[in-house]
Protein backbone atom coordinates (compact mmCIF):
# COMPACT_ATOMS: atom_id res chain seq x y z
CA UNK A 1 0.00 0.00 0.00
CA UNK A 2 1.43 3.35 -1.00
CA UNK A 3 1.44 6.54 0.98
CA UNK A 4 -1.60 8.83 0.71
CA UNK A 5 -0.55 12.45 0.36
CA UNK A 6 -1.77 15.84 -0.87
CA UNK A 7 0.45 17.35 -3.54
CA UNK A 8 0.20 19.68 -6.52
CA UNK A 9 0.67 18.14 -9.96
CA UNK A 10 4.14 19.62 -10.23
CA UNK A 11 5.13 18.31 -6.79
CA UNK A 12 3.89 14.86 -7.80
CA UNK A 13 5.94 14.93 -11.02
CA UNK A 14 9.06 16.17 -9.22
CA UNK A 15 8.59 13.41 -6.64
CA UNK A 16 8.38 10.79 -9.40
CA UNK A 17 11.64 12.20 -10.80
CA UNK A 18 13.20 11.93 -7.34
CA UNK A 19 12.25 8.26 -7.19
CA UNK A 20 13.52 7.67 -10.73
CA UNK A 21 16.80 9.42 -9.86
CA UNK A 22 17.88 10.00 -13.49
CA UNK A 23 21.58 10.21 -14.30
CA UNK A 24 21.14 13.64 -15.87
CA UNK A 25 18.45 16.33 -15.75
CA UNK A 26 18.97 19.46 -17.84
CA UNK A 27 16.16 21.98 -17.56
CA UNK A 28 15.22 25.60 -17.83
CA UNK A 29 12.35 27.05 -15.80
CA UNK A 30 9.20 28.29 -17.50
CA UNK A 31 5.73 28.90 -16.06
CA UNK A 32 3.88 26.67 -15.21
CA UNK A 33 6.57 23.97 -15.26
CA UNK A 34 8.90 25.98 -12.97
CA UNK A 35 8.04 24.14 -9.74
CA UNK A 36 9.21 20.83 -11.19
CA UNK A 37 12.68 22.21 -11.83
CA UNK A 38 12.68 24.05 -8.50
CA UNK A 39 11.65 21.03 -6.42
CA UNK A 40 13.97 18.71 -8.31
CA UNK A 41 16.92 21.05 -7.86
CA UNK A 42 16.31 20.96 -4.08
CA UNK A 43 16.39 17.16 -4.20
CA UNK A 44 19.76 17.50 -5.93
CA UNK A 45 21.02 20.07 -3.42
CA UNK A 46 19.84 17.96 -0.47
CA UNK A 47 21.56 14.87 -1.84
CA UNK A 48 18.30 12.94 -2.22
CA UNK A 49 19.25 12.04 -5.80
CA UNK A 50 22.58 11.37 -7.47
CA UNK A 51 21.51 13.21 -10.62
CA UNK A 52 23.88 15.52 -12.49
CA UNK A 53 21.68 18.61 -12.74
CA UNK A 54 22.61 20.87 -15.64
CA UNK A 55 21.41 24.46 -15.43
CA UNK A 56 21.22 25.72 -18.99
CA UNK A 57 20.55 29.08 -20.59
CA UNK A 58 17.53 28.14 -22.70
CA UNK A 59 15.20 25.30 -23.59
CA UNK A 60 17.07 24.66 -26.82
CA UNK A 61 20.10 23.97 -24.65
CA UNK A 62 18.02 21.96 -22.15
CA UNK A 63 16.87 19.57 -24.86
CA UNK A 64 20.34 19.49 -26.42
CA UNK A 65 22.05 18.62 -23.13
CA UNK A 66 19.39 16.00 -22.40
CA UNK A 67 19.87 14.52 -25.86
CA UNK A 68 23.64 14.51 -25.39
CA UNK A 69 23.39 12.76 -22.04
CA UNK A 70 20.96 10.18 -23.39
CA UNK A 71 23.15 9.56 -26.46
CA UNK A 72 26.09 9.02 -24.11
CA UNK A 73 24.12 6.21 -22.45
CA UNK A 74 22.54 8.00 -19.49
CA UNK A 75 18.97 8.01 -18.27
CA UNK A 76 18.16 11.66 -18.99
CA UNK A 77 15.11 13.82 -18.37
CA UNK A 78 13.95 17.38 -18.82
CA UNK A 79 10.63 19.23 -18.45
CA UNK A 80 9.03 22.22 -20.12
CA UNK A 81 5.91 24.17 -21.11
CA UNK A 82 4.58 26.24 -23.98
CA UNK A 83 7.16 28.53 -25.61
CA UNK A 84 9.90 26.50 -23.94
CA UNK A 85 8.81 23.47 -25.94
CA UNK A 86 8.61 25.68 -29.03
CA UNK A 87 12.21 26.79 -28.50
CA UNK A 88 13.30 23.13 -28.16
CA UNK A 89 11.71 22.31 -31.49
CA UNK A 90 14.73 21.38 -33.60
CA UNK A 91 16.14 19.09 -30.94
CA UNK A 92 12.77 17.56 -30.07
CA UNK A 93 12.69 15.98 -33.53
CA UNK A 94 16.35 14.94 -33.34
CA UNK A 95 15.83 13.20 -29.98
CA UNK A 96 13.06 11.06 -31.46
CA UNK A 97 15.01 10.38 -34.65
CA UNK A 98 18.06 9.31 -32.60
CA UNK A 99 15.67 6.88 -30.88
CA UNK A 100 16.66 8.20 -27.45
CA UNK A 101 14.39 7.21 -24.54
CA UNK A 102 14.15 10.66 -22.97
CA UNK A 103 11.14 11.30 -20.74
CA UNK A 104 9.87 14.88 -20.60
CA UNK A 105 6.96 16.14 -18.51
CA UNK A 106 5.15 18.85 -20.49
CA UNK A 107 2.98 21.10 -18.35
CA UNK A 108 0.54 22.27 -20.98
CA UNK A 109 0.28 26.00 -21.55
CA UNK A 110 -0.96 28.16 -24.42
CA UNK A 111 1.57 29.37 -26.97
CA UNK A 112 2.18 33.06 -27.53
CA UNK A 113 0.92 35.44 -28.90
CA UNK A 114 -0.93 37.02 -27.15
CA UNK A 115 1.12 36.03 -24.13
CA UNK A 116 -0.82 33.73 -21.83
CA UNK A 117 0.38 31.51 -19.00
CA UNK A 118 -2.69 29.27 -18.72
CA UNK A 119 -3.59 25.86 -20.01
CA UNK A 120 -4.34 24.64 -23.46
CA UNK A 121 -2.78 21.85 -25.48
CA UNK A 122 -1.37 23.90 -28.34
CA UNK A 123 2.22 23.32 -27.17
CA UNK A 124 2.23 19.51 -27.12
CA UNK A 125 -0.24 19.26 -30.01
CA UNK A 126 2.23 21.20 -32.13
CA UNK A 127 4.76 18.46 -31.38
CA UNK A 128 2.39 15.65 -32.30
CA UNK A 129 4.29 14.77 -35.48
CA UNK A 130 7.76 14.94 -33.90
CA UNK A 131 7.98 11.20 -33.23
CA UNK A 132 7.47 11.36 -29.45
CA UNK A 133 5.00 9.21 -27.61
CA UNK A 134 2.43 11.41 -25.84
CA UNK A 135 0.56 10.51 -22.66
CA UNK A 136 -2.07 12.88 -21.20
CA UNK A 137 -2.99 13.01 -17.49
CA UNK A 138 -6.33 13.83 -15.87
CA UNK A 139 -4.93 14.71 -12.44
CA UNK A 140 -1.82 14.69 -10.25
CA UNK A 141 -2.11 10.94 -9.63
CA UNK A 142 -2.08 10.17 -13.33
CA UNK A 143 0.77 12.60 -14.00
CA UNK A 144 2.83 10.79 -11.33
CA UNK A 145 1.87 7.34 -12.60
CA UNK A 146 2.48 8.29 -16.24
CA UNK A 147 5.99 9.62 -15.57
CA UNK A 148 6.99 6.32 -13.96
CA UNK A 149 5.46 4.22 -16.74
CA UNK A 150 6.96 6.48 -19.42
CA UNK A 151 10.48 5.35 -18.50
CA UNK A 152 9.62 1.71 -19.13
CA UNK A 153 7.82 2.48 -22.40
CA UNK A 154 10.61 4.71 -23.73
CA UNK A 155 13.44 2.35 -22.83
CA UNK A 156 11.83 -0.84 -24.17
CA UNK A 157 14.05 -2.39 -26.86
CA UNK A 158 11.14 -2.58 -29.32
CA UNK A 159 10.33 1.09 -28.84
CA UNK A 160 13.33 3.33 -28.01
CA UNK A 161 11.33 6.52 -28.42
CA UNK A 162 11.07 9.59 -26.20
CA UNK A 163 7.86 10.23 -24.23
CA UNK A 164 6.09 13.45 -23.33
CA UNK A 165 3.96 13.20 -20.20
CA UNK A 166 1.39 15.98 -20.48
CA UNK A 167 -0.55 17.55 -17.62
CA UNK A 168 -2.72 20.67 -17.61
CA UNK A 169 -0.92 23.84 -16.57
CA UNK A 170 -2.21 25.42 -13.31
CA UNK A 171 -5.39 23.30 -13.33
CA UNK A 172 -3.29 20.28 -12.36
CA UNK A 173 0.23 21.64 -11.95
CA UNK A 174 -0.68 24.16 -9.23
CA UNK A 175 -3.70 22.46 -7.68
CA UNK A 176 -3.21 20.43 -4.52
CA UNK A 177 -4.92 17.06 -4.83
CA UNK A 178 -5.00 13.69 -3.09
CA UNK A 179 -2.82 10.98 -4.49
CA UNK A 180 -1.04 7.84 -3.52
CA UNK A 181 2.72 7.57 -3.87
CA UNK A 182 4.52 4.30 -4.35
CA UNK A 183 7.42 3.35 -2.11
CA UNK A 184 10.85 4.36 -3.48
CA UNK A 185 12.07 0.78 -3.73
CA UNK A 186 8.96 -0.31 -5.63
CA UNK A 187 9.47 2.44 -8.20
CA UNK A 188 13.17 1.59 -8.52
CA UNK A 189 12.37 -2.11 -9.00
CA UNK A 190 9.66 -1.27 -11.55
CA UNK A 191 11.86 0.93 -13.74
CA UNK A 192 15.02 -1.17 -13.23
CA UNK A 193 18.57 -0.18 -14.09
CA UNK A 194 18.94 1.48 -17.46
CA UNK A 195 21.50 -0.08 -19.75
CA UNK A 196 21.58 1.40 -23.23
CA UNK A 197 22.42 -1.03 -26.04
CA UNK A 198 23.76 1.67 -28.32
CA UNK A 199 25.58 4.65 -26.82
CA UNK A 200 28.39 6.98 -27.76
CA UNK A 201 30.61 6.29 -24.74
CA UNK A 202 30.72 2.57 -25.53
CA UNK A 203 34.35 2.64 -26.70
CA UNK A 204 34.39 -1.07 -27.52
CA UNK A 205 31.57 -0.63 -30.00
CA UNK A 206 32.08 2.77 -31.59
CA UNK A 207 29.12 4.20 -33.45
CA UNK A 208 27.97 7.39 -35.09
CA UNK A 209 24.76 9.27 -34.36
CA UNK A 210 23.38 12.02 -36.52
CA UNK A 211 25.35 11.16 -39.64
CA UNK A 212 24.41 12.49 -43.06
CA UNK A 213 21.63 10.32 -44.41
CA UNK A 214 20.32 11.32 -47.84
CA UNK A 215 17.91 9.62 -50.23
CA UNK A 216 19.81 6.37 -49.80
CA UNK A 217 18.63 5.53 -46.25
CA UNK A 218 16.74 8.46 -44.66
CA UNK A 219 13.39 7.02 -45.74
CA UNK A 220 14.17 3.62 -44.19
CA UNK A 221 15.08 5.30 -40.92
CA UNK A 222 11.75 7.14 -40.87
CA UNK A 223 9.97 3.86 -41.65
CA UNK A 224 11.69 2.27 -38.63
CA UNK A 225 10.52 5.14 -36.43
CA UNK A 226 6.97 4.54 -37.62
CA UNK A 227 7.36 0.84 -36.82
CA UNK A 228 8.64 1.66 -33.33
CA UNK A 229 5.46 3.69 -32.79
CA UNK A 230 3.40 0.63 -33.79
CA UNK A 231 5.40 -1.49 -31.33
CA UNK A 232 4.81 1.11 -28.63
CA UNK A 233 1.13 0.20 -28.55
CA UNK A 234 1.79 -3.29 -27.19
CA UNK A 235 4.45 -2.04 -24.79
CA UNK A 236 2.17 0.72 -23.44
CA UNK A 237 -0.49 -1.88 -22.64
CA UNK A 238 2.00 -4.33 -21.10
CA UNK A 239 3.54 -1.63 -18.91
CA UNK A 240 0.08 -0.33 -17.96
CA UNK A 241 -0.96 -3.81 -16.81
CA UNK A 242 2.22 -4.37 -14.84
CA UNK A 243 1.83 -0.98 -13.22
CA UNK A 244 -1.70 -2.00 -12.27
CA UNK A 245 -0.37 -5.05 -10.43
CA UNK A 246 2.09 -2.82 -8.60
CA UNK A 247 -0.23 0.04 -7.70
CA UNK A 248 -3.81 -1.12 -8.19
CA UNK A 249 -4.14 1.47 -10.95
CA UNK A 250 -4.05 -0.16 -14.39
CA UNK A 251 -3.63 1.99 -17.48
CA UNK A 252 -4.58 1.46 -21.13
CA UNK A 253 -4.92 3.68 -24.18
CA UNK A 254 -8.03 5.27 -22.75
CA UNK A 255 -10.46 5.11 -19.85
CA UNK A 256 -14.09 4.27 -20.52
CA UNK A 257 -16.42 6.04 -18.10
CA UNK A 258 -20.03 4.78 -18.13
CA UNK A 259 -19.47 4.13 -21.81
CA UNK A 260 -20.50 0.47 -22.23
CA UNK A 261 -24.25 1.13 -22.40
CA UNK A 262 -23.99 4.74 -23.61
CA UNK A 263 -25.82 6.09 -26.65
CA UNK A 264 -23.87 9.35 -26.88
CA UNK A 265 -20.29 9.97 -25.84
CA UNK A 266 -17.62 12.57 -25.38
CA UNK A 267 -13.93 12.10 -26.21
CA UNK A 268 -11.59 14.36 -24.26
CA UNK A 269 -8.05 14.49 -22.84
CA UNK A 270 -6.59 15.90 -19.64
CA UNK A 271 -8.26 17.50 -16.61
CA UNK A 272 -11.51 18.27 -18.44
CA UNK A 273 -12.21 14.54 -18.43
CA UNK A 274 -12.64 14.78 -14.65
CA UNK A 275 -15.13 17.63 -14.96
CA UNK A 276 -16.90 15.65 -17.69
CA UNK A 277 -17.32 12.69 -15.32
CA UNK A 278 -19.40 14.90 -13.03
CA UNK A 279 -21.49 15.96 -16.04
CA UNK A 280 -22.02 12.32 -17.05
CA UNK A 281 -23.17 11.46 -13.53
CA UNK A 282 -25.73 14.27 -13.58
CA UNK A 283 -27.06 13.24 -16.98
CA UNK A 284 -27.27 9.59 -15.95
CA UNK A 285 -29.44 10.62 -12.99
CA UNK A 286 -31.83 12.11 -15.54
CA UNK A 287 -31.86 8.84 -17.46
CA UNK A 288 -29.71 10.12 -20.33
CA UNK A 289 -27.32 7.43 -21.53
CA UNK A 290 -24.20 9.59 -21.69
CA UNK A 291 -20.70 8.13 -21.65
CA UNK A 292 -17.13 9.36 -21.70
CA UNK A 293 -13.92 8.23 -23.34
CA UNK A 294 -10.85 9.82 -21.78
CA UNK A 295 -7.94 9.45 -24.18
CA UNK A 296 -4.61 8.92 -22.43
CA UNK A 297 -2.40 7.97 -25.38
CA UNK A 298 -2.47 10.42 -28.29
CA UNK A 299 0.80 9.16 -29.86
CA UNK A 300 0.61 6.43 -31.00
CA UNK A 301 -3.01 7.12 -31.88
CA UNK A 302 -4.98 3.99 -30.90
CA UNK A 303 -7.24 4.18 -33.94
CA UNK A 304 -8.30 0.54 -34.06
CA UNK A 305 -9.33 0.46 -30.43
CA UNK A 306 -11.14 3.79 -30.71
CA UNK A 307 -12.99 2.58 -33.78
CA UNK A 308 -14.05 -0.63 -32.05
CA UNK A 309 -15.20 1.27 -28.97
CA UNK A 310 -17.05 4.17 -30.60
CA UNK A 311 -18.71 2.46 -33.58
CA UNK A 312 -22.37 1.83 -32.83
CA UNK A 313 -22.83 4.96 -30.71
CA UNK A 314 -25.51 7.37 -31.96
CA UNK A 315 -23.28 10.45 -31.84
CA UNK A 316 -19.84 11.44 -30.53
CA UNK A 317 -18.47 14.84 -29.50
CA UNK A 318 -14.75 15.56 -29.38
CA UNK A 319 -13.27 18.27 -27.18
CA UNK A 320 -10.08 19.81 -28.53
CA UNK A 321 -8.03 22.14 -26.31
CA UNK A 322 -6.02 23.30 -29.33
CA UNK A 323 -6.77 24.99 -32.64
CA UNK A 324 -5.04 23.55 -35.70
CA UNK A 325 -6.11 26.36 -38.06
CA UNK A 326 -6.95 23.76 -40.69
CA UNK A 327 -10.52 25.18 -40.75
CA UNK A 328 -11.64 21.62 -39.98
CA UNK A 329 -11.36 21.48 -36.22
CA UNK A 330 -8.69 20.48 -33.73
CA UNK A 331 -6.18 17.64 -33.99
CA UNK A 332 -8.08 15.11 -31.89
CA UNK A 333 -11.21 15.61 -33.98
CA UNK A 334 -9.56 15.19 -37.37
CA UNK A 335 -7.69 12.07 -36.29
CA UNK A 336 -10.66 10.49 -34.59
CA UNK A 337 -12.99 11.16 -37.49
CA UNK A 338 -10.38 9.81 -39.88
CA UNK A 339 -10.17 6.63 -37.78
CA UNK A 340 -13.95 6.21 -37.98
CA UNK A 341 -14.23 7.06 -41.69
CA UNK A 342 -15.79 4.34 -43.81
CA UNK A 343 -16.63 2.18 -40.80
CA UNK A 344 -20.18 0.80 -40.98
CA UNK A 345 -22.18 2.22 -38.08
CA UNK A 346 -19.72 5.08 -37.54
CA UNK A 347 -21.45 7.82 -35.54
CA UNK A 348 -21.58 11.45 -36.60
CA UNK A 349 -18.74 13.32 -34.84
CA UNK A 350 -18.79 16.96 -33.81
CA UNK A 351 -15.82 18.98 -32.54
CA UNK A 352 -15.82 21.52 -29.74
CA UNK A 353 -12.70 23.63 -29.51
CA UNK A 354 -12.61 24.84 -25.92
CA UNK A 355 -10.55 26.25 -23.09
CA UNK A 356 -7.91 28.05 -25.16
CA UNK A 357 -5.63 30.17 -22.99
CA UNK A 358 -7.14 28.62 -19.86
CA UNK A 359 -10.78 29.63 -20.45
CA UNK A 360 -12.69 27.87 -17.68
CA UNK A 361 -14.82 24.88 -18.55
CA UNK A 362 -17.59 23.97 -16.14
CA UNK A 363 -19.92 21.00 -15.70
CA UNK A 364 -22.71 23.10 -17.25
CA UNK A 365 -20.66 23.65 -20.44
CA UNK A 366 -20.19 19.91 -20.82
CA UNK A 367 -23.87 19.23 -20.16
CA UNK A 368 -24.64 21.64 -22.99
CA UNK A 369 -22.38 19.57 -25.28
CA UNK A 370 -24.28 16.41 -24.37
CA UNK A 371 -27.64 18.12 -24.94
CA UNK A 372 -26.43 19.28 -28.35
CA UNK A 373 -25.27 15.72 -28.97
CA UNK A 374 -28.75 14.38 -28.23
CA UNK A 375 -30.07 16.57 -31.04
CA UNK A 376 -27.37 15.28 -33.39
CA UNK A 377 -28.20 11.68 -32.42
CA UNK A 378 -31.90 12.24 -33.17
CA UNK A 379 -31.32 13.85 -36.55
CA UNK A 380 -28.24 11.81 -37.48
CA UNK A 381 -26.66 14.93 -39.01
CA UNK A 382 -24.52 17.85 -37.85
CA UNK A 383 -25.33 21.53 -38.00
CA UNK A 384 -21.63 22.29 -38.37
CA UNK A 385 -18.63 20.01 -37.75
CA UNK A 386 -16.78 22.49 -35.55
CA UNK A 387 -18.02 24.63 -32.66
CA UNK A 388 -16.06 27.07 -30.51
CA UNK A 389 -17.34 26.46 -26.99
CA UNK A 390 -18.22 29.55 -24.97
CA UNK A 391 -16.32 32.00 -27.15
CA UNK A 392 -17.57 35.55 -27.80
CA UNK A 393 -18.29 35.83 -31.53
CA UNK B 1 -20.51 17.86 6.67
CA UNK B 2 -22.14 18.39 3.30
CA UNK B 3 -20.99 16.17 0.44
CA UNK B 4 -18.88 18.92 -1.13
CA UNK B 5 -17.74 22.17 0.49
CA UNK B 6 -16.31 24.87 -1.77
CA UNK B 7 -14.32 27.74 -0.27
CA UNK B 8 -13.16 31.00 -1.83
CA UNK B 9 -10.37 32.97 -0.17
CA UNK B 10 -10.01 36.70 -0.81
CA UNK B 11 -6.91 38.60 0.11
CA UNK B 12 -4.09 40.72 -1.18
CA UNK B 13 -0.81 39.56 -2.65
CA UNK B 14 1.59 38.93 0.26
CA UNK B 15 -1.03 38.00 2.86
CA UNK B 16 -0.51 34.27 2.38
CA UNK B 17 -3.82 33.50 0.66
CA UNK B 18 -2.38 30.68 -1.43
CA UNK B 19 -0.47 29.26 1.53
CA UNK B 20 -3.66 29.20 3.62
CA UNK B 21 -5.65 27.36 0.94
CA UNK B 22 -2.91 24.79 0.39
CA UNK B 23 -2.21 24.32 4.10
CA UNK B 24 -5.91 23.81 4.82
CA UNK B 25 -6.12 21.30 1.95
CA UNK B 26 -3.10 19.43 3.21
CA UNK B 27 -4.37 19.31 6.77
CA UNK B 28 -7.86 18.05 5.98
CA UNK B 29 -6.41 15.58 3.45
CA UNK B 30 -4.33 14.14 6.27
CA UNK B 31 -7.60 13.76 8.18
CA UNK B 32 -8.86 11.52 5.36
CA UNK B 33 -10.87 14.02 3.32
CA UNK B 34 -10.73 14.44 -0.43
CA UNK B 35 -9.44 17.89 -1.27
CA UNK B 36 -8.38 20.45 -3.83
CA UNK B 37 -6.49 23.64 -3.06
CA UNK B 38 -5.55 26.11 -5.76
CA UNK B 39 -4.91 29.81 -6.22
CA UNK B 40 -6.14 31.87 -9.12
CA UNK B 41 -3.15 32.94 -11.18
CA UNK B 42 -3.27 36.30 -12.89
CA UNK B 43 -1.15 39.41 -12.76
CA UNK B 44 -0.36 39.06 -9.02
CA UNK B 45 1.79 41.50 -7.20
CA UNK B 46 2.13 42.64 -3.62
CA UNK B 47 -1.08 44.29 -2.48
CA UNK B 48 -3.26 43.37 -5.46
CA UNK B 49 -6.52 41.46 -4.84
CA UNK B 50 -5.95 37.71 -5.13
CA UNK B 51 -8.10 34.59 -4.83
CA UNK B 52 -7.58 31.01 -3.78
CA UNK B 53 -9.98 28.10 -3.59
CA UNK B 54 -10.65 24.81 -1.83
CA UNK B 55 -12.91 21.90 -2.52
CA UNK B 56 -13.36 19.49 0.38
CA UNK B 57 -15.45 16.34 0.24
CA UNK B 58 -15.97 12.90 1.72
CA UNK B 59 -15.89 11.51 -1.83
CA UNK B 60 -13.28 11.78 -4.60
CA UNK B 61 -13.40 15.11 -6.44
CA UNK B 62 -13.08 15.01 -10.23
CA UNK B 63 -14.27 18.52 -11.12
CA UNK B 64 -11.45 20.84 -12.22
CA UNK B 65 -13.36 24.02 -13.03
CA UNK B 66 -13.39 27.32 -11.15
CA UNK B 67 -15.42 27.60 -7.94
CA UNK B 68 -18.36 29.83 -8.85
CA UNK B 69 -20.79 29.36 -5.96
CA UNK B 70 -18.67 28.87 -2.84
CA UNK B 71 -20.55 27.81 0.28
CA UNK B 72 -17.81 29.49 2.32
CA UNK B 73 -15.98 32.78 1.67
CA UNK B 74 -12.98 33.96 3.69
CA UNK B 75 -11.91 37.62 3.44
CA UNK B 76 -8.40 38.28 4.75
CA UNK B 77 -8.46 42.00 4.09
CA UNK B 78 -11.51 44.13 4.97
CA UNK B 79 -10.38 46.91 2.62
CA UNK B 80 -11.40 44.63 -0.25
CA UNK B 81 -15.04 45.17 0.68
CA UNK B 82 -16.45 47.71 -1.71
CA UNK B 83 -13.86 47.15 -4.44
CA UNK B 84 -14.27 43.38 -4.83
CA UNK B 85 -17.67 41.63 -4.72
CA UNK B 86 -16.74 39.22 -1.94
CA UNK B 87 -20.27 37.80 -1.66
CA UNK B 88 -20.55 36.91 -5.36
CA UNK B 89 -22.14 33.49 -5.77
CA UNK B 90 -22.53 32.99 -2.00
CA UNK B 91 -25.71 30.91 -1.59
CA UNK B 92 -28.53 31.57 0.93
CA UNK B 93 -27.04 29.11 3.41
CA UNK B 94 -23.50 30.35 2.80
CA UNK B 95 -20.92 31.39 5.38
CA UNK B 96 -18.59 34.41 5.17
CA UNK B 97 -15.65 34.89 7.54
CA UNK B 98 -13.98 38.30 7.58
CA UNK B 99 -10.78 39.62 9.13
CA UNK B 100 -11.90 42.87 10.76
CA UNK B 101 -12.16 44.55 14.13
CA UNK B 102 -15.82 45.28 13.42
CA UNK B 103 -18.81 43.22 14.57
CA UNK B 104 -20.61 40.75 12.32
CA UNK B 105 -23.67 42.99 12.49
CA UNK B 106 -21.81 46.04 11.24
CA UNK B 107 -20.10 44.11 8.45
CA UNK B 108 -23.45 42.62 7.44
CA UNK B 109 -24.70 46.18 6.98
CA UNK B 110 -21.65 47.15 4.92
CA UNK B 111 -22.11 44.14 2.69
CA UNK B 112 -25.88 44.70 2.46
CA UNK B 113 -26.21 41.02 3.17
CA UNK B 114 -29.46 39.26 4.18
CA UNK B 115 -29.48 35.67 5.34
CA UNK B 116 -26.21 33.73 5.33
CA UNK B 117 -23.90 33.57 8.32
CA UNK B 118 -21.39 36.36 8.92
CA UNK B 119 -18.36 35.79 11.16
CA UNK B 120 -15.69 38.32 12.07
CA UNK B 121 -12.37 38.11 13.84
CA UNK B 122 -9.51 40.59 14.18
CA UNK B 123 -6.96 38.26 12.64
CA UNK B 124 -4.44 40.99 11.79
CA UNK B 125 -4.32 42.07 15.45
CA UNK B 126 -4.00 38.44 16.56
CA UNK B 127 -1.16 37.90 14.09
CA UNK B 128 0.60 41.03 15.33
CA UNK B 129 0.36 39.76 18.89
CA UNK B 130 1.45 36.20 18.24
CA UNK B 131 3.71 36.47 15.19
CA UNK B 132 4.86 40.06 15.38
CA UNK B 133 3.54 40.84 11.92
CA UNK B 134 0.03 41.36 10.51
CA UNK B 135 -0.07 38.28 8.25
CA UNK B 136 -3.59 37.00 8.87
CA UNK B 137 -3.56 33.73 6.95
CA UNK B 138 -3.04 31.19 9.73
CA UNK B 139 -5.48 32.81 12.22
CA UNK B 140 -8.11 32.93 9.47
CA UNK B 141 -7.78 29.15 9.22
CA UNK B 142 -8.73 28.90 12.89
CA UNK B 143 -11.74 31.17 12.36
CA UNK B 144 -12.76 29.11 9.33
CA UNK B 145 -12.66 25.83 11.26
CA UNK B 146 -14.85 27.37 13.98
CA UNK B 147 -17.35 28.81 11.47
CA UNK B 148 -17.66 25.65 9.38
CA UNK B 149 -16.83 22.70 11.63
CA UNK B 150 -14.97 21.15 8.68
CA UNK B 151 -13.08 18.90 11.08
CA UNK B 152 -12.62 18.76 14.85
CA UNK B 153 -10.41 21.57 16.13
CA UNK B 154 -8.02 19.42 18.19
CA UNK B 155 -7.46 17.10 15.26
CA UNK B 156 -6.92 20.09 12.99
CA UNK B 157 -4.34 21.58 15.37
CA UNK B 158 -2.44 18.28 15.55
CA UNK B 159 -2.29 18.07 11.77
CA UNK B 160 -1.30 21.71 11.26
CA UNK B 161 1.40 21.39 13.89
CA UNK B 162 2.88 18.45 11.97
CA UNK B 163 2.72 20.31 8.67
CA UNK B 164 4.27 23.50 10.07
CA UNK B 165 7.04 21.48 11.70
CA UNK B 166 7.80 20.00 8.28
CA UNK B 167 7.63 23.34 6.43
CA UNK B 168 9.59 25.39 8.96
CA UNK B 169 12.41 22.95 9.71
CA UNK B 170 14.86 25.80 9.19
CA UNK B 171 12.99 28.37 11.33
CA UNK B 172 11.07 26.46 14.01
CA UNK B 173 10.60 29.67 16.04
CA UNK B 174 7.58 30.66 13.90
CA UNK B 175 5.64 27.44 14.57
CA UNK B 176 4.50 28.27 18.08
CA UNK B 177 3.28 31.76 17.12
CA UNK B 178 1.27 30.40 14.22
CA UNK B 179 -0.37 27.76 16.39
CA UNK B 180 -1.23 30.37 19.01
CA UNK B 181 -2.68 32.60 16.27
CA UNK B 182 -4.91 29.80 14.99
CA UNK B 183 -6.08 28.97 18.50
CA UNK B 184 -6.84 32.58 19.43
CA UNK B 185 -8.79 33.21 16.22
CA UNK B 186 -10.74 30.00 16.83
CA UNK B 187 -11.65 31.29 20.31
CA UNK B 188 -12.29 34.92 19.39
CA UNK B 189 -14.29 34.66 16.17
CA UNK B 190 -17.94 35.69 16.56
CA UNK B 191 -20.84 35.21 14.21
CA UNK B 192 -24.50 35.89 13.62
Amino acid sequence: MGKRVALTGNEAIAFAMRQIDPDVVAAYPITPQTDIVQYFSSFVADGEVKTEFVTVESEHSAMSATLGASAAGCRAMTATSSNGLALMWEVVYITASFRLPVVMPVVNRALSAPINIHCDHSDSMGARDSGWIQLYSENAQEAYDNVIQALRIAEHADVRLPVMVCSDGFIISHSMQNLELLEDEKVKAFIGEYKSDYYLLDVDNPLTMGALDLYDFYFEHKRQQAEAMVNAKRVILDVGKEFGLLSGREYGFFEKYRLDDAEIALVVMGSTAGTAKAAVNQLREQGIRAGLLKLRVFRPFPHEELKATLSGLKAVAVMDRAESFSTLGGPLFTELRSALYGEPGAPPVVDHIYGLGGRDIGVEDIIWIYEDLQGIAEKGTLRAPVNYLGVRE
Amino acid sequence: MARLVEIRWHGRGGQGVKTAALLLAEAVAAAGKFIQGFPEYGPERMGAPVLAFNRISDEPITIHSHVKEPGVVVVMDPTLIGSVDVTEGLPEDGVIVINTSESPQKIRGKLGLCGRKVYTVDASQIALGTLGQAIPNTPMMGALIRATGLIGFDRFMDLVQGLLAEKFKSKPEVIKGNLQAIERAYQEVTGE
